[in-house]
């Protein structure tokens, strides 16, 4: 338990030890024994303690509200100032519990598997950079430091998925990566900018009250809230720009699992969840079609690949796209669960797959098969994270990703939007099947390469501990209950989330009717959710006398406000309790399904293959967003960039040599004038000058009687003036 | 017709041109060196005239024996100036020393 104090300097610290780790590592890590890997591994090792005792202290206070903020002036202009700050609540301690984990245990993991790289040292930099930045992210208080971290995490994820940029197609994926996250970026700013200029402060809670007060709404609101949610598309790689994630396993595996499934890819999350007040209804729709929409296409795409860390990156993808689902269904709670249980089994999915290509040097899964013998730890591990993944009842996915297709239905039942829904289920029957298409594949069976089969062994113990690590947390991280009655509820709501997408939906329909039925039916109601028994009543009865103290004065409309909650609570339980049901069946067809084609080999898939030749195309070329980009927006870049080329040769160039032609002749006259006009007035006086002088240097004969010729004669000259006059 | 002061002063004024004539015409140092010793006597005679028919005392022919003691130191003086031009030009001629114009 620390004291307030304790918690900010400990959250400092936690920022500050990866940093130092960066510079030691980057200037004097080929000095160092081992290449300085120890400084990382240590470094990170106390930032994790200490967010792990931050995490305690909150566990204590259990109030998710609880927040406390230190900063200082950063910049003043006047008028214009921007502070830097740390903003300490129970959000962020558990992204920093989820991120100094993972980066501890793939800092440990890494010193396995990239022993023996050539550029060892700097890859340990790189993961101390990442993590800094990472840090700066979840800990800053307000949106401008927010996106100066967003960028350095761009940074980082460039610099790492290039890390063997000795190879064409990790080059180019790293520059994708970066120029795509730029889009995003880009709209990212924009809405800052608009929140900044509608209200003057970049503090969270500054500008939460200000859009509480109504200072920016409408439509500005909407557009400011979806400017900032392309931020969150860019770098969670939601629909459009999603095309770098796939690309970015090009990258080293453990940063695959860091950056591309962990943490960094789940940033745009934490900034959605984070800012959650600033999004408007309309503007929350968007995002949670775009995050069904992802969800969903990504799981078919994953389908199809053979190649192992893209299979697990579509599934980062479509997980990604249930956060934002969840986010858009005004659920940042559990949003915020998923992350978290996320983290953990697909960082520990990544790092087994890490393990596996360490063993069989391959990454298609065409090349493995019977694996399970040769690495039991490794396949133990992944089974535990596919299970949790694919949201096998118990494990932390199940809870996680439940609450969310509950919110989610229940936002369909409120406003008729039941598409995200739909989706939503339907990528969560693939899930299960993709990734135990990808364990039957390659963990059992025959084994496809013997050769490669022979060589593989198990990992070294500095790469088997963090998968054990991991794996534990992936079974126990969701405390065996959903995120409202778990651990998870003394975290992660401080906004009171419920009560916002209640403001929302007041005068929907649905609600409405849902009013009618409950006064109808107030004791049924009443028994019906006794019978649910899942949920706990007297939570939400004490809430809503809460609500009712807080206004006794206007007591009518105090109980119309009340009863509306209470319907709409009722509309989330009821779906829930589907939405739990639905996937569990789900969860059953997907295993088994896969279980039928790839383990008994009933269904011969590349049947499948051959029938749904069309769709099988569309899905390995990924729906041919790529292409689609190459035939529009470069084209119309390269087309953009030629006019602009075109338009500085001819008129650019053309102004600058019409400007050089003009010159030379203005050049030419003044010469002329000098040549002929300055010099000739300078030769002539020498010339008349010379003229004279060949006159009278006759005039110097040298000779002494000519001399006196002349003074005799002048005698004579002046005799004569001075007689004449 | 007696001798009066013009007579005087026609002879000197001839004997001057006559030395005067020398000086600018004469090729030979030594006979420049003549002219000049013409003109000087030339000038004698007209301190001697002018002494004799204007001042009526002996001042002129004071001068003319300074002037002849002069013309003889002159003399001296001017012949060492023409043997040392002699040797380093190896010519009496003064018309082709013209190295003044150098």
């Amino acid at each position: 338990m620390l004291t307030e104090n304790g918690i900010l300097y400990s959250a400092l610290a936690i920022l500050l030890l990866p940093l130092t780790s960066y510079v030691l590592t980057f200037f004097f890590g080929k000095k160092l024994p081992r290449k300085g890997d120890f400084i990382g591994v240590t470094l990170m090792g106390i930032a994790w303690i200490l967010s792990w005792r931050i995490f305690w202290t909150f566990w204590k206070i259990s109030d998710p509200t609880y927040r406390m903020e230190a900063s200082f002036r950063w910049l003043d202009l006047g008028g214009f100032h921007i502070d830097a700050g740390i903003l300490v609540d129970g959000m962020t301690s558990v992204m920093l519990m989820v991120v100094t984990t993972v980066s501890f245990f793939v800092h440990l993991y890494s010193t396995g598997y990239m022993h023996g790289d050539r550029r060892y040292e700097r890859f340990f930099a790189f993961l101390g950079f990442f993590t800094f930045s990472m840090m700066g992210i979840i800990l800053s208080n307000n949106v401008f430091f927010l996106y100066v971290f967003w960028e350095l995490v761009g940074l980082a994820s460039y610099l790492l998925i290039g890390f063997f940029f000795h190879k064409d197609s990790a080059a180019n994926a790293n520059k994708k990566a970066f120029l795509t996250n730029r889009v995003g970026d880009w709209g990212f700013w924009l809405g800052i900018l608009a929140f900044f200029t509608a209200t003057g402060t970049l503090n969270y809670f500054e500008l939460f009250a200000h859009v509480e007060a109504g200072t920016i709404k409408g439509t500005l609101l909407t557009f400011a809230g979806l400017g900032l949610f392309m931020g969150c598309m860019g770098k969670s790689a939601q629909m459009p720009l999603h095309i770098w994630l796939p690309d970015a396993m090009e990258g080293p595996t453990p940063v695959s699992a860091l950056i591309h499934a962990a943490t960094m890819v789940a940033a745009g999350v934490y900034m959605v969840a984070r800012l959650f007040p600033l999004f408007g209804p309309t503007a929350l729709l968007v995002v949670c079609y775009v995050g069904a929409i992802t969800a969903f296409i990504a799981a078919t795409i994953a389908l199809v690949k053979t190649d192992f860390k893209r299979v697990l990156a579509f599934s980062t993808l479509s997980q990604l796209g249930y956060m934002v689902m969840s986010l858009g269904a005004g659920d940042s709670v559990n949003a915020m669960f998923h992350l978290t249980t996320h983290a953990m089994f697909k960082g520990l999915l990544f790092l087994t797959a890490g393990s596996v290509i360490h063993a069989v040097h391959s990454q298609e899964i065409t090349d493995m098969g019977g694996l399970r013998k040769k690495m039991p730890i490794t396949f133990v591990t992944y089974m535990i994270g596919t299970l949790a993944l694919s949201g096998v009842p118990f494990l932390s996915g199940f809870y996680s990703k439940d609450g969310i297709l509950g919110s989610t239905l229940a936002m369909g039942m409120i406003n008729g939007h039941y598409l995200p829904f739909i989706l939503g289920i339907l990528a969560a029957v693939l899930t299960p099947f993709y990734m135990f298409r990808l364990t039957f594949v390659s963990f059992f069976g025959e084994p496809k390469d013997k050769e490669r089969y022979d060589h593989a062994h198990e990992s070294p113990w500095s790469m088997t501990v963090p998968l054990i690590v991991l794996a534990v947390l992936s079974i126990f991280v969701s405390g065996f209950n959903t995120a409202d009655k778990g651990w998870f509820s003394k975290y992660a709501a401080p906004y009171d989330v419920p009560a916002i997408s209640a403001e929302f939906n007041l005068d929907e329909p649905a609600v409405l009717h849902e009013l009618a039925t409950m006064e109808e039916n107030l004791e049924e109601a009443g028994e019906a959710h006794g019978e649910m028994g899942l949920h706990d009543e007297h939570s939400h009865s004490d809430e809503h006398e809460v609500v009712g103290h807080e206004e006794p004065a206007h007591g009518g409309e105090g109980t119309v406000e009340h009863d509306a909650h209470e319907a709409l609570h009722h509309i989330y339980h009821t779906a829930h309790i589907r939405a739990m049901i639905m996937s569990i069946i789900m969860v059953i067809l997907g295993i088994g399904g896969a279980w039928w084609v790839y383990f008994l080999h009933k269904i011969d898939p590349s049947r499948f293959q051959a029938r749904l030749h069309g769709v099988y195309t569309v899905l390995q070329g990924q729906y041919f967003f790529d292409e689609l980009y190459a035939a529009t927006i470069y084209r119309f870049t390269l087309w953009w960039a030629n006019v602009c080329a075109a338009f500085d040769r001819i008129v650019v160039d053309g102004i600058v040599n019409g400007t050089a032609y003009l010159t030379r002749g203005a050049a030419f006259i003044s010469g002329s004038i000098d040549r002929y006009v300055v010099d000739g007035a300078v030769n002539g006086v020498a010339s008349v000058l010379q003229g004279f002088g060949e006159v009278f240097r006759r005039v110097q004969t040298g000779r002494v009687q000519t001399y006196l010729v002349y003074v005799s004669a002048s005698v004579l000259v002046l005799v004569l003036i001075y007689n004449v006059l | 017709m007696s001798v009066g002061l013009p007579h005087f002063l026609t002879v000197s004024a001839f004997l001057f041109s006559l030395g005067l004539f020398a000086v600018m015409h004469r090729r030979n140092a030594v006979g420049i060196l003549m002219g000049v010793e013409l003109m000087l006597n030339a000038a004698n005679i007209n301190f001697v005239a002018f002494s004799r028919y204007v001042q009526h005392g002996i001042d002129g022919q004071i001068m003319t024996a300074f002037v002849i003691v002069l013309a003889a130191a002159e003399a001296a003086v001017a012949l060492a100036i023409v043997l040392a031009m002699y040797r380093n030009f190896g010519t009496p001629n003064a018309d082709t020393i013209d190295s003044l114009k150098r």
